[in-house]
């Protein structure tokens, strides 16, 4: 429990840093974003515009700390301004849109990376000396690959050149959102190459590394106590050997979280898939101060709750932490 | 082995990126009249939409990806030795906030978080980028410098030098910084090779110099030249194979140096048993 909790207070402060850097980055950067987005317009915008972006950065004539207290207590209220690019929607309402489209496609392909990284991991820990190990030399060319340029070649092979899957957007134009078959069929036939290319990029680390920590694991007197006991090589395997070498395994995966959804970010963008990263691209290059602000915010209180996830696995596995 | 392929890799892109623009003498940005044209003898890589040379693109690219990457390591590696070094060393409050903050910015999502910063940037260029990515990618070196200064101040050296009536600051830079060279050699690789992915990220979103040719530039200008729909493969694949082997060449060298502090995880072939002789039993043997 006392683990736990310190876990918590931890991601708590990590929230309030988030939240204060996004406060702070407005005024630290160069260039003041209402200046830049009435410049970007020729002064062709609409005053409310400006208002709502002023109130949702709590920009104001008052000294730092009140706009700090008073962007705090709008963000309380769920309050993150209004979208520029879809003027005059509020930002939560985009991201409330674009979300569920992310979680649904990073979040499974995370999950099928890590189960099948780790599995793999061991498999090839326990067969050490067979043909497994011709795994080895592909896992560490994968595991720099840039996500992006997999979706890049993904894209030339499987959509453009074979053309078995669809190659953009999140379902096809022709059917109608609803619960219906047709509609889940087509979300997944489009969701396929993106969840692809995630895994591929992101399982190369789990293997890597869970087949370096059981290697280790496997010379421990307890192991070779469990086979002089004649257990069944499965039961040594799963419950002897894997459950100690999957907590730094377990670690290791929260701290990559970050950089796998920054991955997922790019491969959004080159699916054109309605999500979160797209989302973000498109705030960027419209100078969609509000916007990018808030999708920034809801990816690290994202990454921070599946860490949280992560450490709650680990209490699990782990009966030490429980005392 | 590993050690010396994966060097070798390194060392043949830092050769490229500084000698390999002296032996190629052309623009990377001259466009010709023969646009997206395969491989030939005239164009070893082919040609962009524009008839820009893809060779010659690449080899000049190597200059600013592997320049950013190395300028924002540099940046980020200063960075984590002080924060990592000095919270190592003078422990208790020091240390707390320092290891919170280090800490806090593993967890946050570093791409993201450049997006966000190269969007206000009013200039994006190649300096501006290297130093938003730096700001993002010190974290990982300072905790583990951190974790290494802890295992050093107690040595004996650090003490003498303390009871020879050395000030702080030169027991940390002088004495402490020296025996950690090696560490921050590894950790100021991996930074270079997260820097080239980062900036490769940020170009090819159209959010670097774009006027200036990088690999992530020119995927960038791949991807929307249609590159992918023509088939013009020779033009995409290139510029991220190379960020790839680059990556590879440092994980080679970086497992290769854990093979050596610990043998069980190289590879080996396994003793066939041979009629009649026992095989050798060392540790666990049954696969």
């Amino acid at each position: 429990m006392r683990f736990l909790l310190r876990r918590l207070g931890f991601y708590l402060l990590t929230a309030w840093a988030a939240v204060t850097l996004n406060f702070l980055i407005p005024r630290l950067m160069p260039g003041d974003p209402v200046d830049l987005l009435v410049a970007r317009l020729k002064g062709n915008v609409d005053p409310a515009a400006i208002d709502a972006m002023k109130r949702a950065f709590g920009i104001s004539d008052a000294n730092l700390w009140q706009q700090y207290v008073d962007y705090l207590g709008n963000l309380a209220q769920g309050e993150l301004g209004r979208s520029i690019t879809f003027f005059p929607t509020e930002v939560s309402t985009v991201i409330a849109g674009s979300l569920p489209w992310t979680i649904g496609v990073v979040g499974v392909a995370t999950l099928i990376s890590y189960v099948a990284g780790t599995a793999l991991g061991v498999l090839m820990a326990w067969k050490r000396g067979t043909w497994l190990d011709g795994v080895l030399p592909a896992a560490t060319f994968m595991h720099a690959v840039p996500y992006f340029w997999v979706a890049l070649a993904l894209v030339f092979v499987f959509g453009v050149t074979l053309e078995w899957f669809p190659v953009s957007r999140a379902y096809a134009l022709d059917v109608v959102p609803g619960f219906t078959g047709e509609f889940a069929g087509s979300v997944l036939y489009h969701a396929a190459l993106p969840a692809i290319t995630i895994v591929l990029a992101s399982m190369a680390d789990r293997i890597l590394g869970m087949r370096n920590v059981m290697v280790t694991t496997l010379g421990e007197d307890y192991v070779v106590m469990a086979e002089a006991k004649g257990l069944t090589s499965r039961r040594v395997m799963w419950a002897y050997a894997a459950r100690n070498a999957i907590l730094p395994n377990i670690t290791s995966f929260a701290l990559s979280l970050g950089f796998v959804v920054g991955g997922s970010v790019l491969t959004e963008i080159v699916f054109s898939y309605p999500g979160i990263g797209s989302m973000l691209l498109k705030g960027v290059e419209n100078e969609d101060f509000p916007l990018m602000q808030g999708i920034f915010l809801v990816i690290s209180l994202a990454v921070l709750v599946a860490n949280f996830l992560a450490d709650l696995a680990y209490v699990i596995l782990d009966p030490r932490t429980r005392q | 082995m590993k050690i010396k392929i994966g060097a070798g890799i390194l060392a043949f892109f830092a050769l490229a990126a500084i000698l390999g623009p002296l032996l190629i003498d052309a623009d990377p940005a001259a466009t010709g009249d023969a646009g997206l044209q395969g491989p030939s003898a005239a164009h070893w890589l082919g040609t962009t939409q524009t008839g820009q040379d893809v060779l010659v693109q690449l080899v000049y690219g190597a200059r600013v990806s592997l320049g950013v990457g190395v300028l924002s390591a540099v940046i980020a590696t200063l960075l984590a030795i002080v924060v990592g070094l000095v919270g190592g060393y003078f422990g208790g409050a020091v240390d707390e906030v320092l290891s919170v903050l280090t800490n806090i910015f593993l967890v946050l999502p570093a791409l993201p978080l450049i997006i966000v910063l190269a969007g206000y940037l009013p200039q994006r260029g190649v300096a501006s980028v290297a130093v938003v990515i730096a700001v993002t990618g010190w974290a990982w070196g300072a905790r583990v410098l951190r974790a290494q200064t802890l295992s050093v101040r107690r040595r004996d050296f650090v003490e003498a030098a303390r009871a020879g009536g050395e000030g702080a600051f030169r027991v940390v830079f002088f004495e402490i910084l020296p025996v950690l060279l090696p560490v921050i050699a590894t950790s100021f690789l991996a930074t270079v090779v997260a820097a080239i992915l980062a900036e490769a990220g940020l170009s090819f979103l159209g959010l670097a110099d774009l006027s200036t040719v990088s690999w992530g530039s020119m995927l960038y200008f791949a991807q929307n030249g249609q590159a992918l729909l023509i088939g013009a493969w020779w033009w995409f694949i290139p510029p991220g194979l190379c960020i790839a082997l680059i990556g590879t060449g440092l994980a080679l060298v970086n497992f290769g140096i854990d093979e050596i502090a610990n043998p069980r995880l190289r590879t080996v072939k396994p003793v066939k048993p041979v009629k009649g002789v026992k095989p050798p039993r060392e540790g666990k043997v049954k696969a």
